[in-house]
């Protein structure tokens, strides 16, 4: 139904103007987000959306519009989160999606910057004693529609010979549902989000998380295809926050370090020097706002992935490239 | 020739005016769609047409009645979908008809606990969203039954556990042709034993017992031939073999709650026809046949049946329609119905409006051929006026 009234959307609207302007116009920032996904964009108990995604979106906002408040969020099946974007129904998409060449290229949405470096891997069951995705032959799998997820399972069995049987669902609930119940064996899908969905199941120390990662899923923002300044907007933020950690500012200190900072890729990217913000049609305390209202990537991470959480993954790949990882800033000048 | 006076009549040419003009709008507005939808869809660089349908789908499909594998093609793919929901909506409407029946026949039933019971049945079903009914039966099968290693085995060979309910399998061994032709030769039999008895009861008014001799025949050939040839069928059963079951027949929850929800829920529906059909039949036309001494079976055959019918089944060619339409909702219940495996090629490839396309033209094709049947069979049972 969805699908039907968005290829309706798709064959009534006439040809775009800019994304910025749109959004600046009314005020507020429509992104496409997960059914819930902790960690990653949940809605917590006063119905406001918390996570890593959903900060990504706050910096965005809080970059072009001031307030990191003002943003509609659209909770998207997996299947709606492409159509969604190259729809217009969405200004933006932040949710778990895998950049993907037939994505960028042949779905009319164009991505950002990547967010988090993940890969697809396998929970299940302690009880039945597996220690390895190798050794699921026979088993029944759940996974949900329209992800890279249903397709690298289908590539993984092929590949090493192995006979699943895939039961797919639309909706990731009803997935994780028939995973709980005992419908399947195993539930696949990004390592982050088996970490994050297994926080929800009534016991999470039954169950664990195989070491075998079988893709590379790497995560970013989405936007539609042919707005080129929308797309430098939301690549830029992201690099900003990354920018931020490398450069040690953070939300407390990003207004002092304004101030005080010698460091001259600190004035430029904070604004203090140089004029940044003009080439992305915004103004000089784009990034400062941003880093203001959500923190540097490592604070975002942290927040919602560090020890304190109840998820607590380590950061792996996605420290910073001066610390091994593959977190990399490009030079904001 | 009246055409031209006909045409050149004022009121008449003012009617075709508006109709050309009325006809002319939906074109234009038809064909600003389509070059819009082109334009919108070149500008955000999204392929159109059908070419997709030949590349490779890489996706996973349990609950396929045909050998599949990710290997084959999306088109492919989709035709796996229909195959699974034409055998959804074949086996549903049967068995709602069947159960149908029943509780229509038990809702006029003189039986007041029966009828109550039938009333409550329709009332609840008939006002609950259907999908919710298929929530319902769905989590009945996965919560009720065990897992795999804790099966339930009723008989010897059957197992039920939430992953299915397997039945062995049978496989034909030589001699199996000799026991098919049997069972042919047993339905054609009884057909010609009806067709006489028929033609026998018009000329003589002499009736025989046909229906019981038809039986006699469509199951004493085939034993014969089943005894002569030796019982040429063995049976594989399911074994467990790590995770899960491997061999035999099985029929997976998906399945079994999907066609328990669709037919509990078509049921009611048709009850209600079938209730109202039989109570549309005029209390004198079962007083006469009554006063003619007809027993009560045959009444219900000759007499009611044959008129409550040209009530149900206009009714009821609603409902099929809707069981078919309906069966879409298997997405929700991870059933690989056609719309299920659709929406995952729109979510690979982004062409919804092609996929959305071809979802409209099969659940067409499939019920103008139910709504045609339906028609044909409610001609046949019309009134004939003299």
């Amino acid at each position: 139904m969805v699908i039907t009234a968005l290829s309706f959307i798709m064959m009534v609207s006439t040809v775009w103007s800019g994304t910025l302007e749109d959004i600046q116009k009314k005020g507020f920032l429509t992104c496409g987000i997960s059914e819930g996904v902790p960690g990653f964009s949940i809605p917590d108990s006063t119905g406001q959306w918390k996570g890593f995604d959903v900060d990504m979106a706050r910096a965005v906002a809080a970059a072009v519009l001031s307030d990191p408040q003002k943003i509609k969020f659209v909770s998207l099946a997996s299947k709606q989160k492409i159509i969604a974007v190259s729809s217009g129904q969405v200004d933006l998409t932040s949710r778990t999606t895998t950049w993907t060449l037939k994505r960028d290229a042949k779905q009319g949405v164009d991505f950002t910057k990547i967010v988090f470096y993940d890969g697809q891997g396998f929970m299940i069951s302690k009880s039945l004693g597996v220690d390895s995705a190798t050794k699921i032959d026979g088993a029944t799998v759940c996974v949900t529609a329209g992800t890279t997820s249903e397709l690298n399972l289908a590539d993984f069995a092929r590949a090493n010979g192995l006979k699943i049987e895939a039961l797919v669902f639309d909706g990731k609930k009803e997935a994780l549902n028939a995973y709980a119940t005992g419908r399947c064996d195993c539930f696949t899908t990004d390592v982050s989000q088996l970490a994050s969905l297994r926080t929800t199941l009534a016991k999470p120390e039954d169950h664990q998380i195989m070491p075998e990662v079988i893709s590379k899923e790497p995560l970013a923002p989405l936007v539609r295809h042919g707005d080129n300044q929308w797309k430098d907007i939301v690549t830029w933020v992201i690099n900003g926050l990354i920018a931020a950690e490398e450069n040690g500012i953070t939300a407390a200190n990003v207004l002092e370090k304004k101030e005080t900072s010698n460091n001259p890729v600190v004035q430029r990217m904070l604004g203090k020097s140089g004029d940044t913000g003009s080439y992305l049609g915004l103004d000089a305390d784009w990034l400062v706002r941003a880093i203001q209202a959500v923190g540097n990537y490592g604070e975002i991470y942290d927040r919602h992935f560090g020890p304190s959480t109840k998820l607590n993954i380590p950061r792996g790949v996605n420290k910073l490239w001066t610390q091994g990882g593959l977190q990399y800033a490009l030079p904001i000048r | 020739m009246k055409l031209p006076v006909f045409l050149f009549s004022k009121s008449t040419m003012t009617t075709l005016t508006l109709q050309a003009a009325v006809i002319g709008i939906i074109f234009y507005a038809a064909h600003g769609l389509l070059v819009n939808t082109q334009a919108n869809l070149e500008a955000r660089n999204i392929a159109s047409g059908f070419g997709f349908l030949s590349l490779e789908s890489g996706m996973p499909i349990s609950n396929s009645l045909l050998p599949y594998s990710p290997a084959d093609s999306y088109g492919f793919a989709f035709f796996i979908g229909i195959i699974n929901t034409l055998y959804v909506a074949f086996l549903g409407i049967i068995l709602a008809t069947l159960l149908g029946i029943l509780i229509g026949v038990a809702r006029v039933s003189g039986n007041w606990l029966i009828s109550k019971l039938a009333e409550i049945y329709v009332e609840v079903l008939r006002n609950v969203p259907l999908l919710l009914v298929l929530f319902f039966t769905y989590s009945i099968a996965l919560a009720a039954l065990p897992i795999p290693k804790k099966s339930l085995m009723p008989f010897q060979g059957f197992f039920l556990n939430n992953r299915g309910i397997y039945l062995p399998r049978p496989i034909p061994e030589s001699g199996f042709l000799i026991v098919c032709l049997a069972v042919l030769t047993g339905i054609v039999a009884a057909f010609l034993i009806h067709w006489y008895a028929t033609r026998l009861h018009r000329e003589t008014g002499r009736i025989i017992p046909s229906f019981t001799i038809g039986v006699t025949a469509m199951v004493t050939i085939p034993a014969i031939a089943w005894w002569v040839t030796g019982g040429p069928l063995a049976w594989e059963f399911a074994v467990l073999k790590g995770f899960n079951f491997t061999g035999g027949l099985v029929i997976r929850p998906e399945f079994s709650a999907l066609m328990t929800g669709l037919v509990l829920y078509t049921a009611a529906f048709i009850g209600e026809n079938v209730r109202s059909g039989i109570q549309s039949v005029a209390t004198g036309q079962i007083n006469s046949s009554k006063a003619l001494g007809l027993p009560a079976g045959l009444t219900m055959r000759k007499v009611i049946l044959p008129q409550a019918l040209r009530v149900i089944i206009p009714a009821t060619t609603n409902d099929y329609t809707s069981l078919v339409k309906n069966s879409s909702l298997a997405v929700a219940i991870g059933y690989p119905d056609m719309v299920s495996i659709g929406g995952t090629i729109i979510g690979q490839n982004d062409q919804a409006i092609e996929v959305i396309a071809m979802w409209m033209g099969v659940y067409m094709t499939i019920n103008l051929i139910v709504s045609i049947i339906m028609n044909w069979l409610n001609a046949r049972v019309q009134h004939i006026g003299r």
